[in-house]
């Protein structure tokens, strides 16, 4: 319980830590974290679809 | 000054830069040779048993594309003296940052895995046991690492490099017709045209050259190393040295492969050892050697990777100059890593094709994010200053960064729905 506890500490800690980005979010990054927020919901989207019509056919 | 005079201070003057590469190198051929990895081989052993000596021209496409790619690893790993993972938490904040980690973690786990069953397809050929394959294989990449010295573990792994080069004598032994080589391999063609199994085995070409787990490795193996800016010039020779010899070691199977085997269907290159130790005993038996060399090279640079990248976000000592004492969880980490990855290949039944099909479609959502980051990165002047991307190298590796990613995702949803570009 206590090792679960110092790893959430930590966990806590690293988001704390890097909570803010240091890049400067000009228009061609901002774009960029948008584009690439997209495509990798399509991907989770296309990787859930597979699933299912996987454990259907099972 | 006399002819003799200027001849020395220019033999000085080259034998000082040989010096001072031979003390830089490393980093950029030990990632670009591992890159070769057991998957690796088995590609470019299809691609010679399919297509013969056809697609040599699409292999030497891939010099640049790997060394454009890389060599950006370099120069943020010896300016920031930051791994990839920990660049990204910091510049893009704790949501992409967890997500790249988690992504490797996985993606690192499940290539390590192919690794070892690489490894004990390519000793059990000669009659050795998959359980003692994989206990010889923690054992000596444990004694590798836990030498306490980064310099001692890059000298090793590049005498396993070296031992990658077996492929070279083989495809001399198969004695090819090197007209036929230059004549079918090196003008740009598409056998049979654009078919769906073409361009199925050139999209895994592109996807064994560029594989995620290398810009983390070859970045956080900078910063180990502890190259500085002064370093980077070497650092980017290094690597491009590296895309060459890995490519030509591709070429070489191909031609092995495409000598022997043109014709045959290949799905492993442990199958081709053993097809080709029907024709040629040595060439098979090289061709063996290689894949489990390929494969211990692949495991001994992607356990790293994770290693280091949980060590720096976990704030743990993460070197491979530091003793196990002094850095417990980096060393505890690549153990359990490299451990649990083993055991796969030994459970009956352990869905194994799945393994692989994981690998590909995981590395589809990392491989694009860590190389947008890359270039992102790369172009932050305030961090990089002198050595933030000009304008002709933006163009040049954002044309290589989204064909990778356009032809990634087209393999990665190709893996899923195996019926779709049919």
């Amino acid at each position: 319980m206590r090792t679960i506890n110092q790893f959430l500490n930590k966990i806590r800690e690293i988001n704390q830590r890097y909570s803010k980005p240091t890049v400067e979010m000009s228009r061609a990054v901002k774009i960029s974290l948008a584009v690439l927020r997209v495509y990798l919901f399509l991907l989770v989207v296309l990787m859930v679809y597979k699933f299912i019509t996987v454990m259907n056919v099972l | 000054m006399d002819f003799f005079s200027v001849l020395y201070y220019r033999f000085k003057k080259v034998w000082k830069a040989v010096r001072l590469y031979l003390v830089i190198a490393g980093p950029g051929l030990v990632v670009m040779i591992a890159d070769n990895d057991a998957g690796g081989i088995t590609t470019y052993a299809a691609t010679g048993a399919k297509y013969g000596y056809h697609l040599i021209w699409f292999l030497l496409l891939l010099i640049p594309v790997a060394y454009y790619v890389q060599e950006m690893t370099v120069r943020l790993g010896a300016v920031t003296k930051r791994g990839h993972a920990e660049a990204i938490f910091e510049s893009f904040g704790a949501f992409w940052g967890w997500f790249s980690l988690i992504d490797l973690m996985i993606v690192d786990w499940l290539t390590l895995v192919t690794e070892f069953v690489g490894m004990t397809a390519a000793l059990g050929i000669f009659g050795v046991p998959a359980w003692l394959t994989v206990i010889i294989v923690v054992l000596l990449m444990s004694i590798i690492v836990l030498n306490g010295r980064y310099w001692t573990w890059e000298k090793i792994a590049l005498g396993f490099c070296l031992l990658n080069l077996i492929y070279i004598p083989a495809a001399f032994m198969v004695n090819p017709s090197l007209s036929d080589i230059a004549g079918q391999g090196l003008i740009p063609n598409l056998p049979g045209g654009l078919t769906n199994e073409l361009f199925f085995l050139l999209m895994a070409n592109i996807g064994t050259t560029i594989a995620p787990w290398m810009l983390f490795f070859q970045q956080s193996s900078v910063v180990d190393k502890g190259l500085q800016e002064k370093d980077i010039k070497m650092g980017k020779l290094d690597t491009f040295i590296g895309s060459i010899i890995t490519v030509s070691i591709a070429i070489f199977i191909v031609i092995v492969t495409g000598t022997l085997l043109h014709g045959t269907p290949i799905d492993d290159a442990a199958t081709a050892a053993k097809l080709l130790m029907k024709t040629n005993h040595y060439v098979g038996a090289f061709m063996a050697i290689g894949l489990f060399d390929a494969g211990l090279l692949g495991a001994i640079c992607i356990s790293l990777a994770s290693s280091w990248a949980f060590g720096e976000i976990f704030g743990w000592a993460h070197s491979l100059n530091t003793k196990v004492k002094e850095a417990p969880w980096f060393y505890i980490s690549f153990f359990i890593t490299l451990a649990t990855a083993g055991v796969v290949p030994l459970i009956p039944g352990a869905p194994l094709v799945l393994i692989t099909l994981f690998v590909q479609v995981i590395a589809v959502t990392l491989l694009p994010a860590a190389l947008v980051f890359l270039i992102l990165l790369l172009n932050d002047k305030k961090t990089m200053g002198e050595y933030a991307n000009t304008r002709l190298q933006n163009i040049v590796s954002t044309l290589i960064v989204v064909s990778i990613i356009i032809l990634s995702t087209l393999y990665g949803v190709s893996a899923l729905f195996p019926n779709l570009f049919q």
